[in-house]
C-alpha cells in the first residue's frame, strides 16, 4: 500500500460535493466514500469533515435530511443542491485547468524554455 | 450562495437552537459509533475500537465549536452565552439584582409612561391624510388689543373665491342643539360645517353621503349628518335611519349620512353635524365668530399662506358691506392680520412645554436611580475582585471580563425595562385619568411600537451607562495585583472611593435640582389657591337651556319663560340664590367694543371688551358683588331699558374711580342708543386664575337695537343655581322637576358644578405639581437609600480601621465625628452643584409658574434644608454603627 497523501488546501469541500453528488450520504458514508474511491490513498482527518459539511450546508451547496442508516440508526443524509450541482461543475472545470497548467508547468524540459 | 438558505440558516439558528446541538450530538455519535461497529467487525474487540473512533475523530468539543463557528452565528450566539452567563450570576445574588432590577424598573417605567404622553400627544401625527397640510386659520386684531379672533363668513367668501395658496378653505363652529323629536329632549353636542371641511379631512362616510354645496346652500331642504356613536345610540345602529327626519331646534332635518367610527373632530366628539349656510349675498362686515380651517396646496408653505390672506383682508374689507353702525374706516383701524398655525400645533396648544418638562424630571430621577445602581454593581464588583482576578489569570483577556461585567448590567437593564414597561402600563392608565381634562389628544395615548421601542432603548442605554463604571474600575489590566492581596487589602484605593463619592455628589445635585421644582410647583399652587377669583366656586350648580322658536315665539316669551324657570328654581327647598349668565368663567364667550359717550375715539376702535348677559340675582348667585350702583331689575329686561354695568377695572380704566361710572353712558357701535352705566361689578377672573380679569360688560337678556338687531334676545343661557345641596343628584331631580313644570320639551345642558370649573382651571398646575412631586419624592427616597448605602458600606470597609482608633483612645464622638464630617463634605458639595443645576434649570419652568419667582430664595432654602437633613439622617445611621464597633471583634479578625 502507497503512502497516505496529506488533502491539499480546500480541496475536501470538492471531494464531499462530489462523493455526496453519487447519491446522498451520511457523514461516515462520505468518508468512506471517499476513501474507496482514492483507493485509500488520501488521509482525511475524521472530525473535520463536520465543519465542511456544516460550511457546505449553511452556503446552501448542500442540504440535509435524517433517515435511516443501513443498520437501521437514526442518521443524517446530505444531498447535492441544484446550486452544488452547478458548484461542483464549475470547480471540477477549475481544477482540471489549474492540473493541466500545474502539470505543463512542472513537465517543462529545459530545451523547450 | 443564496440569501435565502443564509437566512434560512440564521433563522434556524437562532430559533431553534438547542435542537441543532442535539443534532450535532447525535451526528457525531453515529460517526464514532459506526466506525466502531466496523472496527468491531474487522476484529477489533469492542472497548479498544471505541477508544480507536474516538481518538481518530479528534476533538469532539472542538470539532463542534468549529461546526458552529461554520453555521456563521457566532457573534450572536456569543452574546446570548454572554447573556445567560450574566442572568445565571444574577441569579445567584437575588437581593441584589431584585433592588437593581426594581429601581431601575421604576425610573424606566417612569419614563416609558412620560413618553407614552409625548408620543401620543405631541408625536403622532394626526388622524388625517396629509396632516402637514392642514392649517387653522386665527386672525389677530392688534387695533382692538385682541390676539385671537376667528374668521368670519365674509373672509371664508373672499378667501375661497380669491385666495392662491389654499386647496379648499371652510368654516365650523361647535354648538349646542335642542333635539325634540327623540322619546326624550336632548340637548346635543353639534359640529357645524361648510361643505368643504368634511371632505378637506380625507375621510369617506360610514354611511350615506356628506354635505354638498347644495346643502350648504340657504334656501335648501335641511339635512344632518349623525356621528357613529351617536347612530348606534340613537337608532341602534339602523341603516334605515338614512332619510330618516330628526327635529333640531324645532326645524325637521333629513338625515344623510353617518359619521365614520371614532370621529372626533380636533379632540371633540359631538353627537350629529349640521350644514352652515351662508348667504353671500347678505354678509356684511363682521361675524368673527367662525373657526376657519384650510388645506394648503401642496408645497405651500404656512408663511406663504399668511402672506396670502394678508393680502386678501384689504380685498375683503372693500368686497362687502360693514355691519349696521360701523365703517369700513372702523375694520380698518382693527388692524386684522393672519394668525395662522398648523392645526396640529392649534390642537397641542402649550402642553408641549410642561410635558417635556416632565420628561426632563423624570429622566432625571432615572439617572438618580442609575447612580444607585452603579454604585450597588461596585460594591458587587469590589467583593468580585478575587473571582475576577482568577479568570484572568487563568487566560480570560480583560476584554472578556468586561464583557461579562457590561452583559451583568445589560442584562439588568433589560430586568429593569421588562419591569418598567409593566409599570407603564399601569401607569398610563393612571397618568390618563389623572392628565386635566383639556389634556389634548388624550385618546391617542397608548404603550405602542413606539413606547416599546422607547423603552428597550432606555434600559439597554441605562445598562451600558451604569454598567460602564464598574467595567472602568475594575476590568483594566491591572486586576493581577489583586491576587496578592488575597481580596483583603487594608484600606481602599483613593480612586474607588473617589468613584462613589462622585456618586453621591450626583445624586444629592440631581434631587436638590427636582425638589427645586417641586417646591417652585407647591408655592405656584398655594399663590393660585390664594388668588380671589371673584367669584365663589362652592356650593353652586350650573347648568345651560337654550329656548328654541318652537317653544317661545318672541323675545319677550323668551325671557318671561326664563323668569318662571329660574323663579321655580329659587323655590326649592335649599336654594339660596338663582341667577342667568351667558358667560361661565373660563368659558370663552362673546367680546365687543365699548365706546364711552365723554370719550374721543377718532384716532381708532376702542380694545375688545368680555360682554356677558345676565339676570337680576346672578351676582348673588355666582358670589360677584357690586362696587357701586345697582343691579338689573326685570322691569330694565322687559322695558328694554337702556342700561349696563361695568367690571370695576373697566370703570377705574375709563373714569378712574367706580363712583364715577355711575351714569355715564356707553354703547358697543356707533349706531346704538346710549346705555347708562347703573352698577359696577367686582373683577371676575373669567379666563382662569392665573390670567388677568378681563375688563367686562354687563347687559340685560332682553334689549333695543343692540349689535344691529332691533330686539336682541338670548335664547340660550346658563342658570347658576347656589345651593349647599349642588352637586348632588336630589338637587338636579328638583332642578330638573321646576324646569319641565314650566316647559317640558327643554333639555337641560352641561351640568357641572362651579367648583368643578374652578379646579379646571387649576388642573394644569396641580397635575403639573402632582408630577413633579412624585418625581421629587422618588429622587428623594433613591437618593436617601444611595447615600445610606455608600455611607454604611464605607464604614464596614473600615471596621477595622475604626476599631484600631477605638483601641488606642478615639473617642467614640470622635469616631462619630470622623464619619459625618466624610458624609456631609460630599452632601454639601453635592447641594452646591445642584444649586448652580437649579438655578440654571428652573427658568424651563418658568412659564409654568404663578406668583413667584423661578429663583424664590424660600424655595431654595427650605428644599436645601430638607435635603440636608436627609442626608445628614442618612449618614448618622451607619455612623452610629461605627462608633458601635468592638475594637475586640474588629481587631480579632486579623
Amino acid at each position: 500500500m502507497q503512502k497516505q497523501l496529506d488533502l491539499l488546501q480546500g480541496t475536501l469541500d470538492m471531494l464531499i460535493l462530489k462523493a455526496v453528488s453519487l447519491g446522498p450520504l451520511h457523514g461516515y458514508g462520505i468518508l468512506l466514500r471517499i476513501q474507496q474511491v482514492s483507493k485509500e490513498r488520501l488521509e482525511i482527518q475524521q472530525g473535520s469533515l463536520y465543519p465542511a459539511l456544516y460550511r457546505l450546508e449553511h452556503q446552501g451547496w448542500i442540504t440535509s435530511e435524517w433517515g435511516a442508516s443501513e443498520n437501521n440508526r437514526k442518521a443524517k443524509y446530505y444531498r447535492l443542491t441544484g446550486a452544488g450541482k452547478r458548484k461542483l461543475q464549475a470547480e471540477t472545470e477549475n481544477w482540471n485547468r489549474m492540473a493541466d497548467v500545474i502539470a505543463g508547468i512542472l513537465g517543462t524540459r529545459p530545451e523547450e524554455v | 450562495m443564496t440569501a435565502w438558505s443564509r437566512f434560512r440558516s440564521w433563522l434556524q439558528a437562532t430559533l431553534r437552537r438547542s435542537r441543532l446541538e442535539s443534532d450535532m450530538r447525535e451526528e457525531l455519535h453515529f460517526h464514532i459509533e459506526a466506525y466502531a461497529t466496523d472496527l468491531t467487525r474487522s476484529g477489533v474487540p469492542r472497548q479498544e475500537a471505541l477508544r480507536r473512533a474516538n481518538l481518530e475523530f479528534g476533538g469532539a468539543e472542538r470539532v463542534k465549536e468549529e461546526c458552529r463557528e461554520a453555521r456563521g452565528v457566532h457573534v450572536l450566539e456569543t452574546l446570548f452565552r454572554d447573556l445567560r452567563y450574566a442572568l445565571r450570576a444574577l441569579r445567584r445574588s437575588p437581593g441584589f439584582t431584585i433592588v437593581a432590577a426594581l429601581t431601575l424598573g421604576i425610573g424606566i417605567g417612569a419614563n416609558s409612561a412620560i413618553f407614552s404622553v409625548i408620543n401620543g400627544v405631541l408625536l403622532k401625527p394626526l388622524p388625517y391624510p396629509h396632516p402637514e397640510e392642514l392649517i387653522d386659520l386665527h386672525l389677530t386684531a392688534p387695533g382692538v388689543n385682541f390676539p385671537d379672533a376667528d374668521p368670519a363668513p365674509f373672509l371664508y367668501f373672499t378667501y375661497r373665491e380669491q385666495g392662491r395658496s389654499f386647496q379648499s378653505v371652510g368654516l365650523y363652529r361647535w354648538n349646542t342643539q335642542s333635539v325634540t323629536s327623540l322619546t326624550e329632549p336632548e340637548e346635543a353636542q353639534c359640529l357645524n360645517v361648510t361643505a368643504e371641511v368634511l371632505p378637506m379631512l380625507g375621510l369617506q362616510p360610514a354611511l350615506g353621503r356628506w354635505f354638498s354645496e347644495r346643502d350648504a346652500a340657504p334656501g335648501s331642504p335641511q339635512t344632518a349628518v349623525l356621528t357613529y356613536g351617536w347612530w348606534q345610540t340613537h337608532f341602534g345602529a339602523d341603516r334605515s335611519a338614512i332619510g330618516r327626519q330628526i327635529i333640531v331646534n324645532g326645524i325637521s332635518r333629513q338625515v344623510i349620512g353617518v359619521m365614520p367610527t371614532n370621529f372626533r373632530f380636533l379632540d371633540r366628539d359631538a353627537a350629529f353635524l349640521l350644514p352652515l349656510q351662508f348667504d353671500r349675498s347678505k354678509e356684511f362686515l363682521g361675524g368673527f365668530d367662525y373657526p376657519g380651517i384650510a388645506r394648503l396646496k401642496p408645497g405651500v408653505t404656512i408663511e406663504q399662506a399668511s402672506a396670502d390672506v394678508e393680502r386678501m383682508i384689504p380685498i375683503a374689507l372693500h368686497s362687502f358691506p360693514p355691519q349696521p353702525g360701523l365703517t369700513v374706516k372702523e375694520f380698518e383701524d382693527v388692524r386684522l392680520a393672519p394668525k395662522s398655525r398648523y392645526l396640529s400645533q392649534m390642537l397641542i396648544g402649550d402642553i408641549g412645554k410642561t410635558l417635556w418638562v416632565l420628561m426632563g424630571t423624570i429622566g432625571i430621577v432615572l439617572l438618580i436611580a442609575c447612580a444607585n445602581v452603579a454604585n450597588l454593581l461596585l460594591v458587587r464588583a469590589e467583593g468580585r475582585q478575587h473571582e475576577l482576578a482568577i479568570r484572568a489569570a487563568l487566560g480570560a483577556t480583560w476584554r472578556d471580563i468586561a464583557r461579562a461585567l457590561l452583559m451583568e448590567s445589560v442584562a439588568l437593564g433589560l430586568l429593569g425595562g421588562a419591569l418598567g414597561l409593566g409599570f407603564a402600563y399601569a401607569a398610563v392608565r393612571v397618568l390618563v385619568s389623572m392628565a386635566p381634562s383639556h389634556l389634548p389628544r388624550s385618546n391617542d395615548i397608548s404603550i405602542d411600537p413606539a413606547v416599546i421601542l422607547f423603552t428597550l432603548g432606555a434600559a439597554l442605554l441605562t445598562g451600558i451607562l451604569f454598567g460602564m463604571i464598574p467595567v472602568i474600575k475594575y476590568a483594566a489590566p491591572r486586576i493581577q495585583n489583586e491576587l496578592r492581596g488575597g481580596g483583603r487589602a487594608a484600606t481602599q484605593s483613593r480612586e474607588r472611593h473617589h468613584a462613589r463619592s462622585v456618586l453621591v455628589v450626583t445624586q444629592v445635585a440631581l434631587a436638590l435640582v427636582l425638589l427645586v421644582g417641586s417646591g417652585l410647583m407647591i408655592r405656584t399652587f398655594q399663590a393660585l389657591r390664594g388668588v380671589d377669583p371673584g367669584f365663589d366656586p362652592r356650593d353652586v350648580l350650573t347648568l345651560r337651556i337654550a329656548i328654541p322658536e318652537s317653544q317661545a315665539k318672541d323675545a319677550t316669551a323668551v325671557i318671561r319663560l326664563q323668569q318662571a324657570i329660574v323663579e321655580s328654581i329659587r323655590a326649592i327647598p335649599g336654594v339660596a340664590s338663582a341667577g342667568l349668565t351667558t358667560a361661565i368663567p373660563t368659558e370663552r364667550t362673546g367680546h365687543d367694543l365699548v365706546y364711552a359717550r365723554d370719550k374721543s375715539y377718532e384716532r381708532g376702535v376702542p380694545p375688545l371688551r368680555l360682554f356677558k348677559f345676565v339676570s337680576p340675582g346672578l351676582l348673588a348667585a355666582m358670589g360677584n358683588h357690586l362696587i357701586a350702583g345697582r343691579e338689573f331689575t326685570w322691569t330694565d329686561a322687559y322695558e328694554r331699558r337702556p342700561v349696563a354695568m361695568i367690571s370695576e377695572n373697566l370703570a377705574r380704566e375709563l373714569w378712574q374711580d367706580p363712583q364715577l361710572a355711575l351714569g355715564k353712558q356707553v354703547r358697543e357701535d356707533l349706531q346704538g342708543p346710549w346705555r347708562e352705566v347703573i352698577g359696577v361689578v367686582n373683577n371676575v377672573r373669567d379666563d382662569g386664575v392665573q390670567e388677568k380679569p378681563p375688563a367686562a360688560a354687563y347687559f340685560p337678556l332682553l334689549m333695543n337695537d343692540f349689535e344691529g338687531d332691533a330686539i336682541a334676545v338670548r335664547r340660550s343661557v346658563s342658570y347658576i343655581v347656589r345651593s349647599n345641596r349642588a352637586g348632588s343628584q336630589t338637587l338636579l331631580a328638583d332642578v330638573r322637576q321646576a324646569v319641565w313644570s314650566m316647559n317640558p320639551n327643554l333639555p337641560l345642558a352641561n351640568v357641572r358644578t362651579l367648583q368643578e370649573i374652578y379646579d379646571q382651571s387649576l388642573a394644569r398646575t396641580s397635575f403639573t405639581l402632582v408630577m413633579l412631586a412624585i418625581a421629587g419624592a422618588m429622587a428623594l427616597l433613591i437618593g436617601l437609600v444611595g447615600i445610606y448605602g455608600v455611607i454604611s458600606y464605607a464604614v464596614s470597609q473600615r471596621q477595622r480601621e475604626i476599631g484600631t482608633r477605638i483601641a488606642v483612645g478615639a473617642q467614640r464622638s470622635d469616631v462619630m465625628k470622623l464619619i459625618l464630617s466624610e458624609g456631609m463634605s460630599l452632601i454639601l458639595i453635592g447641594l452646591a452643584v445642584g444649586l448652580a443645576g437649579s438655578l440654571a434649570s428652573t427658568r424651563f419652568l418658568s412659564s409654568l409658574l404663578f406668583g413667584v419667582t423661578a429663583t424664590d430664595p424660600l424655595t431654595f432654602a427650605a428644599v436645601i434644608l430638607l435635603l440636608a437633613l436627609v442626608a445628614l439622617t442618612a449618614c448618622y445611621i451607619p455612623a452610629r454603627q461605627a462608633v458601635r464597633i468592638d475594637p475586640m471583634v474588629a481587631l480579632r479578625y486579623e
